[in-house]
């Protein structure tokens, strides 16, 4: 710490008086944000320490703050994650060039924090000259994580491996890329031994194998590595003989004709991976190679197969080597009888996602129902978190697995057809999930789903007091839906809305509820400019953004993202973004 | 005064034109308009349909209006799956099959004017399949490694090389074989 930068010295005298030596060495083990929020708001002693002291900042929405503010606030961050876009424009509701460019934040840090070492981005948009800038700009940065973000192709991830001497973790998940070639993954220098975590799995350009080979061979820290679906099984092989240090691994293609010596190395190979705890890939994995994962599953805790299309047989034998999972991400194809198998094989699961193998085709049939979920609830008592895509659900499967597990912190169940009501008595799927929040007193992040009156949101705002995530989909009555959401759930801070009948009158009755609230997404509803220009009048401390709805024709429809500001409405809006005014 | 199979009004004004038609009928029903395909009319139909068409159940809640009518026409965004997810299911009956091992598979011969098929799974071994190509074909193949055959049995594997039949365990055979061709005579060297 540098003594000579000013201080607040006028302390109170009731609060003891550590020397701010000691204070700030204290407040330094304090890693959480939400700790250190709390601390800053002790005393201007306290808030000094703390800003000083923090090293790590999270801003969950990049357009509630600017980088000018937080650079001016924290002083030593070397550490940044931000989150961008709505989650909505994950399923495309969000039209492209709306906005959360980092290049903007890239700047000023080049500026305040040259000795920045880590950046994570969720939902950003990121160029490749943004990319560049950062190769060029930070000669001390060590991690780079890309979740869902746009904008960049592999020539930025080439300016990366080029110039970040000191890298240690590249992590590129999900983005919309332009994949244009594998080279850069040839372009870590020769001599380049710092890497920890590298995770390209969804990246689908061929990489240069030999080098991704010597990478791996002198990267003798590289705990995690997610190859991508171009590494052959033989490939594979090679990788895990250098690396049995690993403890979570993506495999490439898992389908390749093997001679029967190149099977047995293979397995040899799994066998030595003592440290596995996660694994993922497996793209085409079927009944003929899996068995070579049996030795390495031990110890696995989170198992990802939402990439292979197994079918039930294939899991149970699968899951029946995994003792100790405690997340297990499956498709569809695994049906209820896979579901019961990981019931009996897998006690300890706490996280279960179940994917949808046939998304948009509404006439099949086939995926999982209300008795695999039901299956997983008896076997699992620790199950907390659970992701379920269906075609169909009934009131009382939903209330006995509540039952079974009330532990549950995070209830996703989507009913894939909207409006589905409980297929044996054809009433709305309100009691479900009324059982759902009346026993979960834990519940933090609910995503509903099927026919749903207002009785629903009713249920929620009287008994999930500790809601903090709600998504809502086609559903709901009245106004008065909504309303019981934003007057009952004290904890709320995101709410995400579409295709719902909730009009001004409900978005107003948020007024006293949206500052404490990171953000509201509404579309495809029920409100008017002219509800939207109200809210914005009543609370100038709240952007209020409107977007022509494209979707539909009549010309008044707009999707509103509502959200709490200390940086007022933004500079970088494209046309079709209106910020209300007050 | 013509109600909703009119098909002379645009989609801006089918809404106002509810609003204000003369009709015979109970309030509060409505004839459900014509369903089209495209997702922009859909959704603007969807409005309509809020609008006019709430029901109450029987106690007295009030039944979701958001609800679109049931349509074939994609929604945007729904179900909610992130879209690189939706990539990797552009083929998912390949990916079953592939993992099943194998549906109908061409079978040729050289010098035979037709194709056949066969389907893999109903065969537990190479002597099962050859038996069943000789019968298709009335030849003799014998043994697969038989040097006296004047047939020699081939599979274009996964990645599009050209085997001969018999190397392989029966299990990955099935797994990579994406057809067959029977070789003949001189056509092998």
């Amino acid at each position: 710490m540098d003594p000579s930068k000013s201080r607040d010295s006028a302390e109170s005298t009731r609060v003891i008086q550590f020397p701010n030596d000691v204070l700030e060495r204290i407040l330094s083990l304090i890693d959480s944000h939400r700790d250190r929020n709390a601390v800053s708001l002790v005393s201007k002693a306290w808030y000094n320490a703390e800003r000083w002291t923090r090293r790590h900042v999270f801003i969950g929405n990049c357009y509630a703050v600017s980088p000018q503010i937080v650079a001016r606030r924290f002083p030593n961050i070397r550490s940044v994650m931000l989150k961008g876009k709505p989650r909505f424009s994950d399923f495309n509701l969000v039209p492209p060039n709306w906005g959360a460019d980092v290049h903007g934040w890239l700047a000023v840090f080049a500026d305040q924090y040259p000795q920045l070492e880590e950046l994570r981005l969720k939902r950003m948009t990121v160029t490749d000259e943004s990319l560049k800038f950062l190769a060029r700009k930070f000669h001390n940065f060590r991690v780079l994580s890309l979740l869902s973000c746009d904008g960049f192709s592999t020539d930025g991830l080439e300016a990366i491996a080029t110039d970040c001497r000191h890298l240690t973790e590249l992590d590129i998940q999900e983005n919309g890329i332009d994949d244009i070639s594998g080279n850069w993954l040839s372009c870590f220098p020769e001599n380049f031994t710092s890497l920890e975590v590298l995770n390209f799995a969804s990246l689908s350009s061929d990489v240069n194998f030999d080098a991704l080979e010597r990478l791996v061979s002198q990267c003798k820290s590289l705990k995690i590595l997610k190859v991508n679906k171009s590494i052959t099984l033989e490939q594979l092989q090679r990788l895990l003989v250098r690396a049995p240090q690993l403890t979570e691994l993506g495999t490439g293609s898992f389908l390749q004709e093997l001679t029967a010596h190149q099977y047995e190395e293979l397995e040899r190979a799994f066998i030595g991976c003592k440290y596995l705890d996660a694994l993922s890939g497996l793209w085409e994995a079927t009944t003929l190679y899996l068995p070579v994962l049996y030795p390495a599953c031990t110890n696995l805790t989170f198992l990802n197969l939402s990439y292979a299309a197994l079918q039930s047989e294939e899991l149970a034998k699968l899951v029946a080597h995994c003792p100790r999972l405690q997340r297990l991400w499956v498709l569809d194809t695994v049906e209820d009888v896979g579901l019961e198998a990981v019931a009996s094989s897998c006690p300890l699961l706490e996280e279960l996602r179940v994917f949808p193998a046939d998304p948009y085709d509404q006439d099949i049939n086939r995926g999982v129902t209300e008795s695999g979920f039901l299956a997983v609830s008896l076997g699992c008592r620790k199950l907390h978190y659970v992701l379920y895509f269906c075609r169909q659900m009934t009131n009382a499967a939903v209330a006995r697995i509540v039952q079974n597990c009330p532990g549950f912190t995070h209830f996703r169940l989507c009913i894939m057809k909207p409006g589905q009501p409980d297929y044996l008595t054809n009433e709305p799927m309100d009691e479900g999930f009324g059982a759902v929040v009346k026993t979960c007193t834990n519940l933090r992040r609910l995503g509903v789903s099927g026919l749903l009156t207002d009785l629903t949101f009713e249920y929620i705002g009287r008994y999930a007091k500790n809601l903090e995530t709600l998504s809502v989909a086609f559903a709901g009555g009245s106004d008065l839906g909504m309303k019981s959401i934003l007057v009952g759930c004290p904890k709320l801070r995101k709410l995400e809305i579409r295709d719902c009948p909730f009009g001004n009158e409900a978005l107003l009755s948020g007024l006293e509820k949206y500052e404490s609230m990171r953000s509201l997404w509404m579309s495809a509803c029920k409100v008017t400019l002219h509800g939207c220009k109200t809210l914005a009048t009543q609370r100038p401390r709240l952007n209020v953004e409107v977007m022509k709805d494209e979707e539909i024709d009549d010309g008044q429809s707009y999707k509103v993202y509502v959200y709490r500001t200390v940086a007022g409405p933004r500079t970088d809006a494209p046309s079709f973004v209106q910020t209300l005014c007050s | 005064m013509e109600g909703s199979k009119s098909n002379g009004y645009g989609e801006c004004d089918q809404a106002n034109l509810k609003a204000t038609e003369l009709r015979l009928g109970l309030p509060g029903t409505e004839e459900e308009p014509p369903l089209k395909v495209e997702s922009p009319s859909f959704n603007s139909r969807k409005r309509a349909l809020a609008d006019d068409a709430e029901s109450v159940l029987q106690d007295g809640r009030k039944s979701t209006s958001g609800v679109p009518p049931p349509s074939k026409a994609p929604i945007v965004g729904w179900p909610p799956v992130r879209s690189y997810r939706k990539n990797i299911y552009s083929s998912p009956a390949e990916v079953a099959e592939g993992g099943a091992g194998a549906g109908y598979l061409k079978v040729s011969m050289d010098g035979a004017p037709y194709l056949r098929k066969v389907d893999l799974k109903t065969y537990k071994s190479y002597q099962e399949l050859m038996e069943s190509l000789e019968n298709m074909f009335n030849i003799t193949i014998g043994d697969c490694s038989d040097k006296g055959s004047d047939y020699a049995p081939t599979y274009e594997d996964k990645d599009g090389d050209w085997m001969l039949v018999g190397d392989v365990p029966w299990n990955m055979f099935t797994s990579t074989c994406k057809r067959l061709r029977i070789m003949r005579g001189g056509s092998r060297s």
